[in-house]
């Protein structure tokens, strides 16, 4: 069962974000507690992504309200009512979420070390000697330590996604957001990428919300899954239950697609 | 004789003059362009500031350099002196062009960037000063190269306001003793002397950066 709204690190109200005419999520409700994490499985276009990138303000909410740590997030209260979340309100509670995209989004100009060095420093206000020292053991942890002074365009796709994690953990972020971080990768490269989550999943307590279509490793980490259709969670559940008996039909259907597809 | 060669000697240091003032025109209006470019095209992504600077700089795009510079000089205060006036003219109407070309860079900057920037909360001044910008520029560079030639090319018009560059010394040394052919071969070998290592350096430059 989803926790009580007090002990929530994030909690969706009633979220609805339309594109338009579309309706990507519709009245949402949800809650992930301090340390889970939630698997987000679906059919592509069922609001998964949508998820995260509110969460990390890439997107705003249409309708309802997002709480991170019993505070408002999308919105803030001005003159007694809730109104959008401004970037000054925004600034210091977004410090505290991290993601990893699909594509990873490496900034091609930077080394490998400025990558993981720049948000540190000018965010954080971390000494450069002090934010080196991070980036060398996240490197370390990721096994790129001999990458340090590569340009992202050097290294293979599995490569820059493990910098891509690396550069997200060096804000030591409480929530971890992982956004199909494997969709892009060659066969080959993904088991690397996934050892490196599993790593981070049995070493921290981060809270990890995980868009994925790689069901093994969905079901090793997280605590939960929730399965999307249609902008709702069609059904909830352990791995245990959504893997092996799942009750609705969608997700059998969903989940015999994806076996089918060689995942 | 037709050619004088002894004559053409002799102006040469007047029209060396004029090439001065023709280069410190452009370097300076070019400076003027990529620096005031920049900012437009930073503040066209404003919403309403944006649009209201893009129909100014339509506006400066679609009339002529020539009516621009005559009218400012008009209205100029008489303590502005003529090549203040012409340099101010030449970098704001080349800046209509620049701005075209950093936005262009500016948008080719994948979106995902912007994303990763704002994923790790770095403030403004840093996703523009080192993530979109080192992007954008490096693309641009070759474009931005080819607007200091045009503009070196254009620095003629500014003996309509009486700057006497180049071309009007020539002009000057040339109808005092009737030798205009000398004198226009000579400004035309200057151009050229000028602006063939130019293009030399800006073709160097667009090798090297249209790769990446």
């Amino acid at each position: 069962m989803p926790p009580s709204d007090a002990s929530a690190l994030i909690n969706f109200d009633q979220v609805v974000k339309r594109f338009g005419d579309l309706t990507v999520l519709d009245h949402l409700d949800f809650s992930v507690a301090p340390g889970e994490r939630v698997t987000l499985i679906g059919p592509s276009g069922s609001g998964k992504t949508t998820i995260l990138r509110l969460l990390m303000t890439l997107e705003k909410v249409t309708e309802g309200l997002i709480e991170v740590d019993g505070e408002p997030f999308s919105h803030m209260p001005r003159g007694g009512r809730m109104v959008p979340a401004n970037e000054a309100y925004l600034r210091p509670r977004r410090k505290r979420i991290g993601m990893v995209f699909q594509q990873f989004n490496l900034f091609p100009n930077m080394t490998v070390r400025k990558n993981l060095t720049e948000a540190p420093v000018h965010v954080l206000g971390l000494s450069r000697g002090e934010a080196n020292a991070r980036a060398e053991e996240l490197l370390d942890l990721v096994g790129l330590s001999d990458k340090v002074d590569a340009h992202p365009t050097q290294l293979s796709g599995g490569q820059q996604q493990r910098v891509a994690i690396a550069r997200a953990l060096a804000m030591r972020p409480e929530i971890l957001l992982l956004d199909e971080v494997t969709s892009a990768l060659d066969p080959e490269l993904v088991a690397g990428v996934l050892d490196v989550l599993r790593t981070v999943a049995e070493t921290t307590d981060i809270t990890m919300l995980c868009v994925t279509h790689e069901m093994g490793f969905a079901r090793d980490v997280s605590h939960r899954v929730l399965m999307f259709d249609k902008g709702r969670i069609a059904e909830e559940g352990t791995p245990d239950e959504i893997f092996g008996d799942p009750r609705e039909d969608r997700t059998k259907e969903f989940l015999r697609s994806v076996l089918d597809n060689g995942h | 004789m037709f050619w004088d060669f002894e004559w053409t000697f002799q102006i040469l240091p007047d029209l060396m003059r004029g090439l001065a003032v023709t280069v410190q025109a452009t370097l300076l209006g070019y400076l003027i362009a990529l620096v005031l470019g920049l900012a437009i095209a930073m503040v066209r992504r404003v919403p309403v500031v944006g649009t209201a600077v893009h129909a100014v700089m339509e506006f400066v795009r679609t009339t002529p350099l020539l009516v621009q510079l005559v009218f400012v000089f008009a209205l100029a205060p008489s303590t502005v002196s003529a090549l203040t006036v012409g340099i101010a003219v030449l970098g704001v109407h080349y800046s209509a062009y620049t701005a075209e070309v950093y936005r262009s860079g500016i948008e080719g900057v994948a979106r995902g960037q912007w994303e990763a920037a704002r994923a790790l909360s770095l403030p403004a001044s840093r996703t523009w000063g080192a993530v979109v910008l080192p992007q954008a520029i490096r693309k641009v560079i070759p474009a931005l190269g080819n607007y200091l030639i045009a503009m070196f090319k254009d620095t003629p018009l500014l003996l309509a306001i009486t700057v006497v560059e180049l071309l009007a010394m020539a002009r000057q040394v040339g109808s005092a003793d009737f030798r205009v052919v000398e004198a226009f071969t000579v400004v035309g070998f200057l151009f050229l002397l000028v602006s063939i290592p130019s293009a030399i350096i800006i073709r160097r430059l667009e090798r090297r950066y249209a790769a990446v």
